[in-house]
């Protein structure tokens, strides 16, 4: 097989690892989506995810929290180690699973409750803390989603006031407040406007040194600004995965140039 | 192929149109006419005796209404009591745990033919339930009647109102690391509340004009509903059917417009503060 080959790609510099898939495929139904990926996530570094649409790169997204078992009919067979562990494994404790790693989704999804209530529910899911405890955390959470400022008189009005691009930053903060490990980012400014989507990209920029990253886009030109590795994926399969100043700029395969150069997708 | 001239495309419209028109204009005729003969005699019924005092015997030419009011009021309340809790949560269970299940598919079908009962099956069940066996007919089983209609309606528009809250709320809440009761009955519902109270509030005016399944359970009576457990309890609807069929008196027609026109008013405004509630909702507030 020509894709199985890719852990060959893996980047020189010495980074540990904190997600390793291997040989993972995905179905939906009687349809596979995803066939023997292999890949390694470095911790602390953001990972771009890029390719057509259909190609399955957020199939591989909802794997790393198991979000796809919503749906009866999806299943994922193959292993995802975080950290080690088989996350696939039934004895995942996967409520423990989700608060290591966060998600954001490509439309904001802030709760029917205040912004102050937003950030604090996973606080109150996961911990138990004293009311000052949920202040400061929530307070933490929002100043590390680079929204205090601009939320910090209207803590209690509705998360759903607020305009698309700070919604994305609440979603954001929520996500960082339980201190998950992981966040992955599903298409995160593909449904707020130029200056969201600055504020957003800025954003992962910072988080990148407390979080590993993991993001899907579908904006090259957004995988080639904020992400320190890029795969790219046609038809279920990783065709290429390496550094991304090099996918960008010299790829090894014909089917990425033509990708990056615009020329399908 | 020939084209068919302007003048023949502009008239076909034009016909179509007016004919639209006119059939909306006819079912809004007969609304208007209904509305107007109800609020006519009913208003001039009205007075502080009316809505104070209970229905009196056969014979006496004074009264009120004040009893069978109240009475409406304690089985609908009842009935709510009854069948609401249990239709909101086989519409969660419909909408949030059996996508797509046979076991689902059942109780959504089963509860498409309840739907479909005429009501007086229902009061007749009821009787035969309850009445029969206690020897009694009661207001409490005239609100098992009407939660029995009442349950499938608000189980169908719970399913309905919480399918449309987008997957990706579901999803967020559950990628927080919530259970799935949690994020069901602190996100999901919530974020579909209005459309939740839409429900029960038209289920209730669906409810509240029924009359064939009171006349098996809670019958009638000129005393006030304080044996609602464990005796006749008086309400409008049969009252009015009493009242306009059975009496000679014209003084008890009049009153049967009277109660015509309450329950008239309480379902219209019962109905438009849906509206408002549903729309308000919408404009995100």
């Amino acid at each position: 097989m020509e894709n199985s080959n890719i852990i060959n790609h893996q980047p020189e510099e010495k980074k540990s690892t904190k997600i390793s898939v291997r040989n993972l495929n995905f179905y939906y139904g009687a349809h596979q989506a995803l066939f023997d990926n292999n890949i390694d996530i470095l911790e602390k570094q953001v990972t771009a995810i890029i390719g057509p649409s259909g190609c399955g790169k957020s199939t591989l997204l909802r794997t790393f929290n198991r979000i796809y078992q919503l749906y009866r009919e999806q299943r994922a067979d193959g292993s995802i180690l975080l950290d080690g562990e088989n996350i696939l494994d039934n004895s995942v404790d996967i409520l423990e699973l989700r608060r290591k790693v966060g998600m954001i989704f490509q439309k904001p999804t802030p709760f029917p409750m205040s912004v102050f209530d937003n950030v604090a529910y996973p606080l109150k899911l996961h911990f138990s803390l004293s009311k000052s405890e949920i202040v400061e955390r929530v307070e933490k959470a929002l100043r590390g989603a680079s929204l205090w400022d601009e939320v910090k008189d209207k803590l209690k009005k509705s998360g759903m006031a607020l305009s698309g691009g700070q919604q994305q930053r609440l979603c954001i903060a929520r996500a960082i407040a339980g201190e998950p490990e992981v966040l992955l980012m599903d298409e995160p400014t593909s449904a707020i406007d130029p200056v969201g989507t600055l504020k957003v990209e800025d954003l992962i920029e910072e988080l990148k040194q407390e979080f590993t990253i993991v993001i899907v886009t579908h904006n090259m030109q957004q995988a080639a600004r904020i992400s320190d590795y890029t795969a790219f994926y046609f038809q279920g399969k990783i065709i290429e995965f390496g550094i991304t100043e090099k996918i960008f700029t010299s790829p090894a395969n014909k089917q990425t140039e033509d990708y990056i150069t615009g020329r399908f997708g | 192929m020939i084209k068919r001239g302007l003048f023949y495309r502009k008239t076909i419209n034009l016909a179509v149109t007016a004919a639209s028109i006119m059939t909306v204009g006819l079912a809004l005729l007969f609304m208007g006419w209904i509305l107007y003969t109800v609020f006519d005699n009913g208003f001039r019924c009205f007075s502080w005796a009316f809505f104070t005092e209970p229905t009196k015997p056969y014979g006496i030419p004074d009264g009120g209404v004040a009893n069978a009011v109240l009475g409406t009021i304690f089985i609908t309340l009842g009935a709510v009591v009854i069948g609401v809790p249990p239709g909101l949560l086989g519409g969660i269970y419909l909408a949030e745990f059996a996508k797509g299940s046979r076991l689902g598919n059942v109780i959504r079908f089963s509860a498409n033919v309840m739907m479909g009962i005429p009501s007086i099956i229902v009061g007749l069940f009821v009787y035969a339930l309850m009445v029969y066996t206690t020897k009694s007919f009661s207001g409490l089983a005239g609100s098992v009647a009407l939660s029995i209609i009442m349950f499938p309606v608000v189980l169908r528009t719970t399913e309905d109102m919480l399918m449309m809250v987008p997957d990706a709320l579901r999803e967020s809440a559950l990628a927080l690391g919530a259970p799935r009761w949690k994020a069901t009955l602190n996100i999901i519902c919530r974020a579909a509340k209005t459309g939740l109270m839409t429900g029960v509030l038209l289920a209730v005016a669906r409810v509240s004009g029924e009359t064939a399944p009171l006349l098996f359970t809670a019958l009638c009576s000129d005393s006030w509903p304080s044996g609602y457990f464990t005796q006749p309890t008086s309400n409008l609807t049969i009252t009015i059917t009493e009242y306009a069929t059975n009496s000679p008196f014209p003084e008890m027609h009049a009153r049967a417009w009277g109660a015509a026109l309450i329950i008239t008013a309480a379902i219209l405004i019962l109905n438009i503060s849906c509206r408002l509630l549903f729309k308000d909702s919408k404009h995100g507030k």
